[in-house]
């Protein structure tokens, strides 16, 4: 009786986890299956989830009007520069307020997460005048320091958490052996959060490749990564769902391989700690 | 061992052409005719080897976006802007923008259609050279309309666009007998609904910038749009653009749809059902001397401190010229030359014959005035914007009341006295009262 009851529960949620996960991927299934339609068809009502008309001419005519691989490599130098230089600072500012915490330590890293709360667009006009002085309007290394601001705060606290996990005797042993401080962060602290570290940086990397507010503003030609890419194919006069979908699958595609290989650490990572 | 010199060699000359090289950063927006812009550059750099261009291309709103904070900031990030003309006016007004006065002694800046360049220009100096310009017009199916026993005039009225419009309906067909722009925003239902004030007589502001949403004119206006899409226009067309639109015309679902004439190739195009159904009108009017059409022109302009002023201008009387045209024309053929600014072309056979929307084009253009756009007199220039600052926020919000009015979330009258509220409001905080 209890082992049907378990296994009818098995059953429940295990379709409702399909049905979840087709619904939140269904957008992008669409989008894919939306590039490889005429433009004829991706407009056609009422819509067809399959082509009709299986083409890849979306496809060659991206590839012939722009350069994906340049905007491909500005991504990829991006967010992975992004994501260094956050867990370059945000490690041992997540191991002090972790391990050597003050009475305001808290204040702070709330007023660290209630910068996310301000718009972006509010700060667009003195950053871009900073960014102008400083030459660094389309350059890579201006959007490195600009996503590494922007996600600073997610990233100190997801560490924070992590190090809270973990055991402060483990540190002190390590202190009484004769570790300097230098030593206990990379070999003793940094080793024992490495899958909460892979997550963190896994997360800051999809959130540093899908940021469209300051990669759009701030850079022209030189700089501009896939979501530039991506808007060049947007219109309000003109017919061009089919060529935006097969520019946004190219532009997704990448990312979506890498949250598929590293699902496990992903997961792992985003709930380590959430049970005790 | 003789390689080594022969490398260094060429590297020195690959250096050297790259340093002499300008490079041109064209921000530009994303619209076929631009496009085939695109990918014909190699005729301009092959005449000019000493310059080079990087293409920015972006979404109207984003582009707009952009350069707007670029060239607010003297950023620097672009040498040639694709402009719209609500922009023009306001940004020679700040000196955002430089005179084009080298344009070339071939360029024969009177060849450009009057209406177009009054809109560009200021104090009789080109500040901005057009792409293409374009305004709007009626196109509507020839089937469907001789169905309904009736036969569209060259100059309909608004009377007479209702009464076909109730005639074409055919709910159990799935035909809509008109579709017009309903989403929000000021180059969106605003740019529609405002030019087709125009025509019933109402005005954004009188004389003195007070707010005229109060005036029967208005009321007029929009009781007529809300109640004919209400009666023969498709389910929720208070989400509809000019994309929605277009798609469903191309579909067979519109009898008859009011837009920019930059869409006659669209539905007389290959991804149209009813290609060779589609007839064209001028835009309609309700006997008070102006028409429901606007004007419109994306152009080519140079930022004020820009380094590259002479590169700049060189690449512009190229990329808007005759000479332009004729290249179009050789590679893709007339219909696809880009229209609506210049007078030759519409005075060529073999546009006219490969463009069967030519002359309604060019009449819809010519009937346009910017300078004097309303019945009454306006402190204002622009035909379906305001061209001041304020505006794009206020037709924005202007926008919305419309859209909700029309989706059936307040009345007419409500829509109405809000309108007038937030735009004296904004008024007084600009300034102007």
């Amino acid at each position: 009786m209890a082992r049907a009851a378990t296994t009818q529960r098995k059953i429940v949620v295990t379709t409702a986890a399909w049905i979840v996960g087709l619904l939140i991927f269904f957008p992008i299934l669409w989008t894919i299956l939306t590039s490889f339609k005429t433009e004829g068809d991706a407009i056609a009502f009422p819509p067809s989830l399959f082509p009709p008309h299986w083409t890849l001419e979306n496809y060659f005519e991206v590839q012939s009007r722009s350069d994906y691989f340049r905007h491909f490599v500005n991504s990829v130098v991006i967010s992975i520069g992004s994501t260094v230089l956050a867990l370059l600072i945000a490690v041992p500012a997540a191991w002090a307020m972790a391990f050597s915490p003050t009475p305001k330590t808290r204040d702070i890293m709330m007023w660290m997460l209630s910068t996310k709360m301000m718009p972006a667009v509010g700060v667009l006009v003195p950053i871009y005048l900073i960014f102008r002085t400083l030459g660094l309007l389309d350059n890579v290394w201006g959007l490195m320091v600009i996503l590494m601001l922007m996600n600073l705060p997610i990233v100190v606290w997801m560490l924070y958490t992590y190090f809270k996990e973990i055991p402060v005797d483990i540190l002190e042993a390590a202190r009484m052996d004769g570790a300097t401080l230098g030593k206990e962060l990379v070999y003793v602290l940094v080793p024992m959060a490495v899958p909460g570290i892979a997550s963190t940086m896994l997360l800051n990397v999809i959130l540093a490749w899908n940021e469209a507010f300051w990669t759009l503003n701030l850079t022209a030609a030189r700089a501009a990564p896939l979501t530039a890419f991506i808007a060049s194919y947007s219109s309000p006069e003109g017919l061009f769902w089919a060529k935006l979908s097969a520019a946004s699958t190219l532009a997704i595609a990448p990312i979506l391989v890498l949250g598929w290989i590293s699902q496990k650490q992903l997961v792992r990572g985003l709930t380590f700690g959430a049970v005790k | 061992m003789k390689l080594f010199p022969v490398i260094a060699g060429a590297f020195l000359v690959a250096l050297a052409s790259s340093a002499s090289a300008e490079t041109l950063t064209i921000a530009t927006v994303n619209n076929g005719d631009m496009i085939l812009m695109q990918k014909l550059t190699d005729d301009f750099t092959t005449a000019n080897p000493d310059i080079q261009l990087q293409w920015v291309t972006m979404e109207e709103n984003v582009l707009r976006q952009k350069v707007t904070t670029d060239i607010a900031t003297k950023g620097g990030q672009y040498d040639v802007l694709t402009i719209g003309t609500y922009e023009v006016p306001i940004w020679t007004k700040q000196g955002w923008l430089v005179p084009l006065d080298n344009l070339g002694a071939d360029y024969d800046v009177d060849d450009l259609l009057p209406a177009i360049r009054g809109g560009l220009s200021m104090d009789g100096k080109l500040y901005a050279a057009p792409f293409y310009g374009e305004s709007s017009m009626v196109m509507y199916r020839k089937d469907l309309m001789e169905k309904a026993g009736l036969t569209m005039p060259d100059a309909p009225t608004w009377d007479f666009i209702r009464q076909a419009a109730d005639a074409m309906t055919d709910r159990a067909a799935g035909i809509n007998g008109v579709c017009l722009r309903g989403k929000a925003g000021w180059g969106e239902n605003m740019a529609f609904l405002t030019a087709m004030s125009n025509s019933f007589g109402a005005r954004w502001f009188d004389e003195t910038w007070t707010p005229q949403f109060d005036q029967p004119e208005w009321k007029d206006t929009l009781s007529f749009y809300v109640d004919m899409m209400k009666a023969d226009g498709p389910e929720g067309s208070s989400s509809n653009g000019f994309n929605e639109n277009l798609a469903l015309f191309q579909q067979g679902k519109c009898g008859m749809w009011i837009d920019a004439t930059v869409a006659a190739s669209f539905v007389t195009g290959k991804d149209s059902t009813v290609a060779d159904k589609v007839g064209f009108a001028l835009a309609p009017d309700k006997g008070l001397g102006k028409r429901g059409n606007w004007l419109w022109a994306w152009s080519l302009a140079v930022p004020a401190g820009s380094q590259k002023v002479e590169a700049a201008e060189k690449f512009i009387a190229w990329a808007t010229s005759k000479h332009y045209a004729e290249l179009v024309a050789s590679k893709e053929g007339w219909a696809n030359v880009p229209p609506g600014t210049r007078t030759s072309l519409y005075a060529n056979p073999n546009y006219q014959a490969a463009a069967p929307f030519a002359k309604m084009t060019l009449d819809s253009i010519n009937s346009a005035d910017p300078t004097h756009p309303t019945v009454k007199p306006v402190p204002y220039v622009g035909v379906q914007f305001v061209a001041i600052p304020e505006f794009a926020g206020i037709g924005m919000t202007v926008g919305q009341l419309f859209s909700a009015a029309l989706a059936g979330q307040s009345s007419v009258d409500d829509a109405l006295k809000q309108a007038q509220d937030v735009t004296m409001r904004e008024m007084q905080k600009a300034g102007y009262l």
